[in-house]
């Protein structure tokens, strides 16, 4: 199959690949997918405490050329948003923007599920992050 | 060295130049119907057909009066497996075949069991052989044939035939395999093998597409076969239509060829084969090679790269023609059935490569594959979350996956 240009770019040069520290009290962490299924995303945000955006976002994707470009969009669009703003990416907007076809809809489905995750384990964090003794 | 390079020989096989060359003259002005009896034209094309069945038979061990000419291994696999089961209905109705077996096999025989025939699917032991025992346990008085692949087109593994044939020797039942991928790689004998029915194809042994050919044992058993396309009896009424004279010479032709050098390309193919499984194995961890390296085709080799996915893979080194066992594109995304039957977990399944070597890969191909795939892999592996988790020491069985 044919992948579009932003596909391959992506591929060739993905961004924001690596890992942040999951004990870190502002990092969330959402992993979705398996590996049975030939798709496994990692995704994690790290927000700035005192204004609530995002300043770093980081992936690592175990998948196809779609389901890495996917989730290497989608750290390009969680950087400078609001937690809020982040909730509202919607795996639509990652198939316009990367020309998927059908049948690698599923790996938009799945990135937009990472950053839910992501988010949400952030929020379950942060909510008692005064206690200390939170972990990933 | 030019690419992109052709490392898919189990999908397709380029023309060899000395094919093409044999056939020219039957595509222009020697293009006669073979079954024309009263003038020259016809004469010169039976002549040319009648040589390229000497050629097949004399490949494979056969008389050239046992050769069906087709249109290739999926029609030959069609015609033996439902031939059979419609001329032997009254005998059986049990057929038996293995779970690695090509669709052209897997699908003839469910396409029976809508028709009323009982199929049995043999599991296959983790190196990709099928269980002797349990094909013995398998037949029943109303089995009629047996088929059993001879080499398989993903993982290259070459079945026990001989004793399989044996075996249905002794117990009365019909013996047909689909010898697509093994026929001009490794020595395959219809007498020694004890095989009764065998399918063939030309475009996997160097020869054009839309021709291949099927055995048909006429002494001791006479197989007999109910003809699935009807017409004007050519074939021995086994298999009507004009016949495709060009093609027909170019099968022949490949046969020829294969004959004289399958024993020398067979040890330079397994020498690179080698050279390049042990460099990924050497080069790369959490390597697995699937299936039988004892009993395999010398130009296979089928690897999964842990950690990686498969189509991912294929995307990087798109300047080489491979296959991969993941199957992320297809609407199931099923991984490779071939594989799981090996009881392979579905994620080295999609985390698997194939590799056909062929008549005209060189070394120097060889070697820039096994860097090139070096390099995306360890790529790959940087991105992949999976590598890095089993890195960190975790155990990903033990992983509660939201399995989507």
């Amino acid at each position: 199959m044919a992948y579009s240009d932003k596909v391959l770019d992506h591929y060739n040069n993905p961004r924001n690949v690596g890992s942040l520290d999951k004990k870190d009290p502002y990092v969330g962490t959402g992993m979705v997918g398996a590996p049975e299924c030939g798709d496994v995303m990692k995704l994690q945000v790290k927000v700035d405490p005192a204004t609530g955006v995002i300043e770093e976002a980081k992936f690592k994707t175990f998948g196809c050329g779609s389901a890495i470009a996917s989730s290497s969009l989608a750290t390009e669009w969680l950087k400078g948003k609001s937690v809020d703003e982040a909730l509202a990416i919607k795996n639509t907007d990652i198939v316009n923007e990367l020309a998927l076809p059908p049948v690698k809809i599923h790996c938009s489905v799945l990135a937009e599920d990472a950053i839910k995750a992501a988010i949400a384990d952030y929020k379950a964090k942060s909510g008692v992050r005064d206690d200390a003794a939170v972990s990933a | 060295m030019q690419t992109p390079i052709y490392l898919d020989n189990h999908a397709t096989t380029p023309m060899d130049p000395r094919v093409l060359e044999a056939m020219l003259p039957y595509l222009g002005a020697r293009f006669g119907n073979a079954a024309s009896r009263n003038h020259s034209f016809g004469w010169e094309a039976e002549e040319a057909v009648e040589k390229a069945r000497e050629q097949v038979a004399s490949l494979i061990g056969a008389n050239k009066k046992e050769i069906v000419f087709t249109s290739g291994a999926t029609e030959s696999n069609n015609l033996a497996i439902k031939g059979v089961a419609e001329m032997y209905a009254e005998r059986g109705n049990h057929i038996i075949t293995a779970a690695t077996e090509h669709k052209a096999v897997l699908d003839t025989c469910k396409r029976l069991e809508k028709h009323g025939c009982k199929v049995t699917y043999l599991p296959l032991k983790p190196d990709g052989l099928i269980d002797l025992d349990q094909l013995r346990e398998a037949i029943t008085d109303k089995t009629i044939l047996v088929t059993i692949m001879y080499a398989n087109n993903e993982i290259g593994v070459i079945q026990p035939v001989r004793e399989i044939g044996a075996i249905c020797k002794e117990r009365g039942v019909l013996f047909h395999t689909d010898a697509t991928q093994a026929v001009g790689k490794v020595p395959v004998n219809v007498i020694k093998d004890n095989v009764d029915l065998l399918s063939l194809s030309g475009h996997k042994m160097y020869g054009p597409k839309g021709v291949g050919a099927l055995y048909v044992r006429r002494k001791s058993p006479r197989v007999q076969l109910t003809a699935q396309i009807d017409g004007g009896g050519h074939e021995r009424g086994m298999r009507s239509g004009t016949l495709n004279v060009p093609g027909i010479v170019g099968l022949g032709k490949a046969c020829e060829l294969c004959q004289q050098e399958m024993e020398a390309e067979g040890k330079r193919l397994g020498g690179l084969r080698d050279k390049l499984m042990n460099r990924l194995t050497s080069e790369l961890d959490e390597v697995f090679v699937n299936g039988s390296l004892e009993h395999r085709l010398p130009n296979n080799l089928n690897i999964s790269f842990a950690y990686v996915e498969g189509e991912s893979l294929l995307m990087g080194i798109h300047d080489i023609a491979v296959s991969s066992g993941s199957a992320c594109t297809s609407a199931t995304l099923e991984p490779s059935y071939v594989l799981k039957a090996l009881g392979k977990g579905d994620d080295l399944a999609h985390s698997s490569i194939r590799f056909g070597l062929g008549r005209f890969t060189t070394e120097e191909e060889v070697d820039y594959a096994a860097e090139s795939i070096i390099r995306i892999v360890n790529k790959l592996r940087e991105l992949s979350p999976l590598y890095e988790l089993v890195k960190e020491g975790v155990d990903l069985t033990k992983i509660e996956w939201a399995a989507h």
